[in-house]
């Protein structure tokens, strides 16, 4: 299936662990295929298969199987290695900053920035209106340059070079598909 | 005031945040996603998806 590694990257960026992300795939995999009979042709399997890997993170979370288990600092000192440093950020610092947003904000991220869906796609994932997802995205883009100013300012990382406004929108865009 | 945790007056106007640094997160995020999408799909899945595969068409 070629959803299949779009699924592991949003389950990795959902959970902010591999091993926990893979078995949400398979879980995912396994709702999927019971459920074969309610996905309707021509509509997009990736989309169809999000919203399931979505409702069985939120189960899960439920269950607290994720909930406590990830330590954004623990993972902040083993993640931040100079090697991980590139174009003046570390992602260790960014995977961290992640895991401090709130689920909706990382989520919205996730699907928008990262993984390039649509706002109309991502917000058909998270069951929510378009001007709700263009709200959150936008919400989760301050709360993660703050938590990333917090980082830098902690640490002394390099701050990163300065360019104009419209750039920043064109990459936005560009990230967004318009 | 009491909510806010923001030093006052120290903080530009919105409008000055038109200046702010490139979000070099946004190209670190897109990376972040697709090294993992880059990555092979473990054998777990592989055997799982077969086996649905089989299970789903009999002959």
């Amino acid at each position: 299936m070629r959803v299949v590694p779009h699924l592991r990257a949003f389950a990795r960026g959902l959970c902010g662990r591999a091993d926990f992300a893979d078995d949400l795939v398979q879980e995912t995999l396994l709702r999927a295929w019971q459920a074969r009979d309610r996905f309707q042709p021509g509509t997009s399997m990736k989309s169809w298969t999000f919203v399931i890997l979505r409702n069985a993170f939120l189960s899960e979370a439920r269950r607290s199987r994720f909930h406590g288990d990830y330590d954004p600092d623990a993972a902040e000192r083993l993640l931040s290695r100079p090697a991980d440093q590139e174009d003046g950020i570390h992602m260790g610092d960014l995977k961290s900053a992640m895991m401090r947003l709130s689920l909706e904000r990382r989520e919205a991220l996730l699907l928008v920035g990262a993984g390039g869906l649509s706002y109309e796609e991502a917000a058909e994932i998270a069951q929510c209106a378009v001007g709700t997802m263009k709200s959150r995205v936008s919400r989760a883009r301050r709360n993660l340059e703050e938590l990333l100013d917090a980082t830098q300012a902690r640490s002394g990382h390099q701050a990163p070079s300065f360019v104009s406004h419209e750039e920043i929108l064109a990459e936005m865009d560009k990230l967004v598909g318009h | 005031m009491f909510m806010s945790s923001k030093p006052e007056g120290g903080k530009p106007p919105r409008t000055a945040r038109l200046q702010e640094p490139k979000p070099v997160w946004a190209e670190g995020l897109k990376r972040m996603y697709d090294s993992v999408v880059g990555e092979e799909v473990p054998d777990e899945i592989v055997a799982l998806l077969k086996k649905l595969d089989r299970a789903s068409d009999p002959n």
